[in-house]
C-alpha cells in the first residue's frame, strides 16, 4: 500500500511554474527522497503535501486520505520537521512539547514526552527554555516534537542542515531506528547526498518544478556511471545526460 | 476532553505558558485600562467638584464608559496579538501543519482574549471603586449582557484584523493596535448617539458598542434597562461577526493559495 500517492500535482503563481506535473508515490515504510537545487520545487511540493499550499492542479492522497478534502485526519498521523520554522523560544521545551501533544491529542503526553526525552538526549534539557539552546539542541528538539504523535507519515525539510557532522550523524541514527520500530514512512528533502544515500529507499530529482530522473540511489549512480550521488546532483543541475560516463566537462 | 477541545487548550496553554515566563507581558495587560482608568477618573472628579450633583452623574457615565470601551479594546487586541505572537515566534507554520482546524485557532484566540480582556479589565474596574467609589457591578446582571456584546464586537472586528494580517502579513500588524480606536467617535462611548451630526448617526447605528453605551447610560442615569438598545447591540454583533467570519474563511483560504502561510512574517 502507498503512503503518500501523488498524480499530476502542480503549482503556478502567475505565469511561473513552482511545480510542473509530477507524480510519485511512497510505499509504507519507505524513505523518498527529494532532491534538486534551490527554486526546483522541493519545498513547495512539501508545503501541498503539508496542506499549507492549495495545488493549482493535481492530487495528493496520503494513508488513503485525499488532501483537498480530508487533510486533518491525515495531519493527525502525520508530522514536520524543519530548521527553517521555530518553536516559541521563551517556553521551555517540555512546555512546547505539551502544547504539541495537545494538538495532536497524544495520550499521556508526560510519558510520551518523558520517552523521547530519553531516545533524544534531551532530559537535561527539558525545563530550559527553547531558545536557550544550541542549534544541534534545537533540531534535537524539533525532531522530539515531529515525533510527538508517533507519525505514520513524516516530512523532513533539511533536518541536519547546519548540524555539525556528529549531531548530524545521531539524528540520521534515531531516525533509522524510528522508522525500523514504528515502519513509518518518511519523505525527506535534503541537499546532503550523504545523507540521501543513507536513509533513502528512493531518489525523486527535482529541477525546475519538474522529476527529471527518478530511482534508488544505486540506480541513480548506475546510470550516471558516477560514485556518489552528490556526482549524479551536479550532472543534472548542470544538464549532464544519464549513462555520461565520460569526464565532466569543466 | 474531546479532540477539539484539547487542541484548542493547547494553543491557550502555550499562550498561558508564555505569560507564566514573561511578567512584562502580564504588566502590560493591565497597564493601559489602569492608565486610562486614572485619567478620565480623576478627570470626572474634578467634573464633579466643580459642577455638582449632575456632573457626578455624567462623572459616572464617563467612567463606566471607559471601563465597558476596554473590554471591547482589550478583547480586541487580546485575540489579534495573540496570534501576532505565533508570527513573531515563526511558530505559525508547525501550528498549521497540526490537526488544528481554522474554527479552532480562531476559539483558541477567542479564549485568550477573554482571559487577557479580563486580566486588563478587572484592576482597572477595583480601581474605579477604590479611588472613585464607582461600583460598575452596581448596574447589575445587566453588566453581563453589556460585557458580551462588548467582547463579541471585539472579536468580530479581531477577525477581520487576523484576515488581512493573512493577506497581507505582518504589514498589516498595526491594525492590532488602532483599528478599534477608529471606532470610537461612533461608539458613543463618551457621549450620546444624538450629540453626532445626523449624517453620522446611521454609522454609530451600526456600531454594536453604540447601542451597550445607549443602555449604560440609561441604566446609570435613568435606573432602566433599555432593552431595545440592547436588542440591536445583538442583532448588530451577530451581522458583524458573520460578516468576519466568512471573511476570515475566505481569507484564509485566499493564504493558503498564494502561499501567504509559508511566508506571513515577512
Amino acid at each position: 500500500m502507498n503512503a503518500i500517492s501523488v498524480q499530476n500535482l502542480g503549482k503556478s503563481y502567475g505565469d511561473t511554474r513552482a511545480v510542473d506535473g509530477i507524480d510519485f508515490e511512497v510505499p509504507a515504510g519507505h524513505t523518498l527522497g527529494l532532491l534538486g537545487g534551490n527554486g526546483a520545487g522541493k519545498t513547495t511540493t512539501i508545503a501541498m503535501l503539508l496542506g499549507l499550499l492549495v495545488p493549482s492542479q493535481g492530487r495528493i492522497r496520503i494513508l488513503g486520505h485525499d488532501m483537498a478534502t480530508d487533510r486533518f485526519a491525515a495531519l493527525a498521523r502525520m508530522n514536520f520537521s524543519s530548521p527553517y520554522v521555530s518553536l516559541p523560544h521563551r517556553l521551555t521545551v517540555r512546555e512546547n512539547l505539551v502544547v504539541y501533544g495537545h494538538l495532536y491529542n497524544v495520550c499521556q503526553v508526560e510519558r510520551r514526552i518523558a520517552a523521547l526525552a530519553a531516545q533524544l538526549d534531551l532530559e537535561a534539557l527539558l525545563d530550559r527554555p527553547a531558545g536557550d539552546l544550541s542549534t544541534g539542541q534545537k533540531t534535537r528538539v524539533a525532531l522530539a516534537k515531529s515525533l510527538i504523535n508517533r507519525p505514520d507519515v513524516l516530512l523532513l525539510d533539511e533536518p541536519t542542515a547546519s548540524l555539525d557532522p556528529d549531531t548530524g550523524d545521531l539524528v540520521r541514527g534515531w531516525l533509522e531506528r524510528y522508522q525500523a520500530d514504528s515502519g513509518c514512512t518518511i519523505l525527506l528533502a535534503s541537499h546532503n547526498m550523504a545523507e540521501v544515500e543513507r536513509l533513502c529507499s528512493d531518489v525523486l530529482m527535482l529541477k525546475r518544478g519538474r522529476v527529471v530522473d527518478r530511482g534508488t540511489p544505486g540506480e541513480l549512480l548506475t546510470r550516471y556511471g558516477r560514485d556518489d550521488l552528490e556526482q549524479v546532483f551536479l550532472d543534472i543541475a548542470r544538464d549532464r545526460q544519464a549513462t555520461a560516463t565520460e569526464e565532466p566537462a569543466l | 476532553m474531546t479532540a477539539s477541545l484539547r487542541r484548542i487548550w493547547g494553543l491557550m496553554y502555550r499562550h498561558i505558558a508564555l505569560f507564566r515566563r514573561s511578567w512584562p507581558r502580564l504588566v502590560e495587560l493591565a497597564y493601559w485600562p489602569v492608565l486610562q482608568m486614572c485619567i478620565w477618573g480623576f478627570t470626572a472628579s474634578f467634573m464633579a467638584t466643580r459642577a455638582g450633583s449632575p456632573a457626578a452623574l455624567a462623572g459616572g457615565a464617563l467612567i463606566g464608559g471607559v471601563l465597558l470601551w476596554e473590554v471591547s479594546l482589550r478583547s480586541q487586541m487580546g485575540m489579534s496579538i495573540t496570534f501576532l505572537e505565533e508570527i513573531w515566534s515563526r511558530n505559525l507554520g508547525h501550528v498549521f501543519v497540526s490537526p488544528l482546524r481554522p474554527a479552532e485557532l480562531v476559539a483558541a484566540l477567542i479564549g485568550m482574549s477573554f482571559l487577557r480582556m479580563m486580566c486588563g479589565v478587572i484592576p482597572a474596574a477595583l480601581l474605579a471603586w477604590a479611588l472613585y467609589a464607582f461600583n460598575l457591578f452596581a448596574l447589575g446582571p445587566i453588566l453581563v449582557l453589556f460585557f458580551v456584546n462588548l467582547m463579541v464586537m471585539g472579536w468580530a472586528v479581531a477577525l477581520a484584523v487576523v484576515s488581512l494580517i493573512l493577506r497581507h502579513g505582518a504589514g498589516a500588524e498595526a491594525l492590532a493596535w488602532s483599528v478599534l480606536f477608529g471606532l470610537t467617535p461612533f461608539a458613543a462611548v463618551f457621549y450620546p448617539v444624538s450629540v453626532l451630526p445626523a449624517f453620522l448617526q446611521p454609522i454609530a447605528f451600526i456600531v454594536p458598542a453604540s447601542h451597550v453605551f445607549e443602555g449604560m447610560r440609561a441604566a446609570l442615569l435613568n435606573g432602566h434597562i433599555a432593552w431595545n438598545e440592547l436588542g440591536w447591540a445583538l442583532a448588530m454583533n451577530v451581522i458583524w461577526l458573520i460578516g468576519a467570519s466568512l471573511i476570515f474563511r475566505q481569507q484564509f483560504q485566499v493564504a493558503r493559495t498564494r502561499g501567504a502561510l509559508l511566508s506571513i512574517g515577512e
